[in-house]
């Protein structure tokens, strides 16, 4: 076993138990918090696959600036936990029989391919740094890049006008 | 070096775990919650298939970026939209944002 695929277990296994973690707390801080773990986690994993910019980016603006958003409006509200609800009965079940067939579809299409696996490409310092990203960026990818802007400024337009109180109105 | 169908398979579970949250949740937070693990695990998948692919085509983590941005906004109008109900109708239960509903 190289060192390679023993960080990517140890990595998968924090990511996937982060994961079910998120799944499966009764309280919304404790979920939050190991979504930020597992996002930690694939932070490192875009590492391992030569892409460093968009690691650091994870990190910054996942782990970072979305999570302390989500953690604000969970504290802000103050609804942690919420009165646990009868489900249907039936509903759990039939989930983990539809989960169990969804996860044997994908494994037999992803492991028993008949698959023609070409070289791996070496690992080329120059094309995950931020200057190749850059370029490509404002090069080639200006339009979306642009569409992305107006959608942020879309979203804060959005944000704003939903939560702003009216003057003068009830005050709902 | 580690098969590509492997990071495959780590990206579906994280994203069948977020589906699930997002289907079996009550809170609207952890709705968003989920949905976040789910565009996470498109974004692996995006940045594997772009490495094994062809390193100088900067497509994949180019989109990468993107979803970033798209999961950003995405949060802001959905955290925007559960302070808002909250407001008017105390509650952030899906089961009980009922307004709508036929």
């Amino acid at each position: 076993m190289t060192p390679d695929l023993i960080a990517f277990f140890v990595l998968a296994l924090i990511a996937i138990a982060a994961a079910l973690g998120m799944l499966l707390g009764r309280n919304v801080v404790y979920s939050a918090l190991f979504l930020v773990l597992n996002f930690g986690t694939v932070a490192v994993f875009y590492i391992l696959l030569d892409a460093p910019f968009i690691a650091l980016t994870q990190v910054s603006v996942y782990a970072g600036a979305i999570m302390v958003l989500f953690l604000f409006v969970i504290m802000l509200l103050g609804t942690e936990t919420l009165p646990v609800s009868k489900a249907l009965p039936w509903q759990r079940p039939l989930a983990f029989v539809l989960a169990l067939i969804l996860a044997g579809e994908a494994g037999y299409l992803l492991f028993f391919r008949k698959v023609t696996s070409g070289t791996i490409p070496q690992p080329v310092q120059t094309f995950g740094s931020p200057q190749a990203v850059g370029q490509a960026l404002f090069n080639q990818y200006l339009l979306p890049f642009e569409v992305t802007s107006v959608l942020l400024l879309i979203a804060m337009v959005g944000a704003i006008v939903l939560t702003i109180k009216e003057k003068g109105g009830q005050g709902k | 070096m580690i098969p590509l169908s492997w990071y495959l398979i780590l990206s579906a579970a994280l994203f069948s775990i977020g589906l699930f949250g997002v289907l079996s949740r009550r809170n609207a937070v952890a709705i968003l919650l989920g949905i976040e693990l789910m565009l996470n695990a498109v974004n692996i998948n995006l940045v594997s298939f772009w490495r094994y692919g062809d390193v100088s085509m900067m497509a994949g983590q180019v989109f990468a970026i993107i979803v970033f941005a798209v999961a950003a906004s995405e949060v802001a109008v959905g955290l925007a939209l559960v302070i808002s109900v909250y407001r008017s109708r105390n509650t952030v239960i899906a089961d009980e944002i009922d307004l709508m509903k036929w």
